[in-house]
């Protein structure tokens, strides 16, 4: 068995990635589709921490991936915001039938 | 193998076999509940890479506070009288194949390349490390982020109670 | 391999996982015959009216968005704390500037009564004496 390196760390956050990809593209509910968001941000976390332990780069990885965390939860209240006006004007929030921009 | 290397499958299996259950489950409220196993994977997999600070954010921030506005966002969002809350899919087939080629290239892409590996010294903790930089390098980016975060909790409260008031 | 308190954190981690295993594993051998009686929900002997899914106040989730966004205050404030001494004055400002920046949030939530809650008026229930004697 091969020891743990940074390839396994990008193959784990590569399946992340297209799992939240895939979620993303397939789900028609609008929270379905924030959850798939959150997948492909945690993948790339993944991948700033990993190459800032092997990369030798000192800790700017992990600001980077604090960042990115920030930055989540900043979007996730917006985003949640606007889905329940949403979901007030049109009474679902199936992505694929919004089309109006107003009533 | 180490035990490293058990804890590091271990963890790497939960996160992969959950966020799986997240995009396939049909239950929205099941899907936020493995949501949360993926966030406990990866912040395992961040403690595993000596990001014990980040770990403890992913927590923080991941499982105590998006995962309940998104468990929020689907009990305000969904016609509470029918306990069945089904999320439909579309395009589960063409989606599958783009994403699955899409997938192949990154993995032979990651597989393939021949990474500069040069691990550092890993730090007894990364906090200091991580508060220097936030005051000495990332100052603006710091400063910016408050302002960021006055934003959106402007924005969203505005946003979620004209909802409310309009009831 | 790890930071200390990445020990720590996989011990915790996996102390939860050897719980979710022990469950799972009963989940699996006990015997599992589901009758109608069982399946109720428990309300002291009484049948249950209703679904227990019932529409929520838009209220809590505001609620939980100023908290998200305090908690994310709290851990830019953590490693700024634990090091700005070492900077002296500087150090000091930078962690004051953003404090101000989002206590102006913060008086913006209470000036519109986010933080506020409207409770319903109760209604107290008084005796009419005068009526109990007219009957």
């Amino acid at each position: 068995m091969i020891h743990v390196s940074l390839t396994h760390y990008l193959v784990v956050s590569a399946f992340l990635f297209s799992f939240g990809l895939y979620g993303v593209v397939t789900r028609k509910n609008a929270v379905m589709v924030l959850m798939g968001i959150e997948l492909i941000l945690n993948s790339a976390n993944i991948n700033f921490v990993a190459f800032s332990k092997f990369g030798n780069y000192g800790l700017n990885g992990q600001i980077m991936a604090l960042f990115v965390i920030i930055l989540a939860a900043a979007e996730a209240a917006i985003a949640l915001a606007i889905v329940l006006n949403i979901y007030k004007t049109f009474a679902h929030v199936d992505v694929d039938k919004i089309n109006n921009l107003k009533e | 193998m180490s035990l490293y290397d058990v804890i590091f499958y271990l963890f790497a299996l939960v996160t992969l076999v959950s966020a799986f259950m997240v995009v396939t489950t049909k239950n929205i409220v099941h899907a936020a509940f493995y949501l949360l196993f993926t966030f406990f994977g990866v912040a395992g997999i961040y403690a595993l890479l000596g990001a014990d600070f980040i770990a403890v954010v992913q927590l923080m921030v991941y499982v105590g506070g998006i995962l309940v506005l998104i468990l929020f966002g689907v009990m305000l969002t969904n016609k509470i009288t029918n306990v069945q809350i089904r999320s439909g899919s579309t395009n589960l087939v063409a989606a599958a194949v783009v994403i699955g080629i899409f997938a192949g290239a990154l993995l032979t892409m990651m597989l393939n390349t021949r990474w500069l590996v040069n691990p550092g010294k890993t730090l007894i903790t990364t906090i200091p490390q991580i508060g220097s930089l936030l005051v000495k390098q990332y100052v603006l980016i710091f400063e910016l982020l408050g302002i960021l975060l006055l934003i959106a909790l402007v924005g969203a409260a505005s946003i979620a109670r004209k909802e409310e008031r309009e009831k | 391999m790890l930071t200390e308190f990445g020990k720590i954190f996989v011990f915790i981690l996996l102390a939860g996982l050897f719980v979710a295993v022990g469950i799972f594993t009963a989940k699996i051998l006990r015997p599992h015959r589901p009758t109608k009686e069982k399946l109720e929900t428990y309300e002291c002997g009484e049948d249950p009216i209703g679904t227990p899914w019932v529409k929520f106040n838009v209220r809590f989730y505001v609620v939980a968005l100023i908290f998200l966004i305090f908690d994310v205050e709290v851990v830019m404030l953590f490693p700024w704390a634990v090091t700005y001494q070492k900077f002296g004055a500087y150090g000091y400002l930078v962690g004051i500037i953003f404090l101000i920046v989002l206590f102006v949030g913060m008086l913006y939530e209470w000036g519109k009564g986010d933080l506020e809650w409207d409770r319903p008026q109760p209604i107290i229930p008084y005796l009419h004496k005068e009526e109990e004697q007219n009957k």
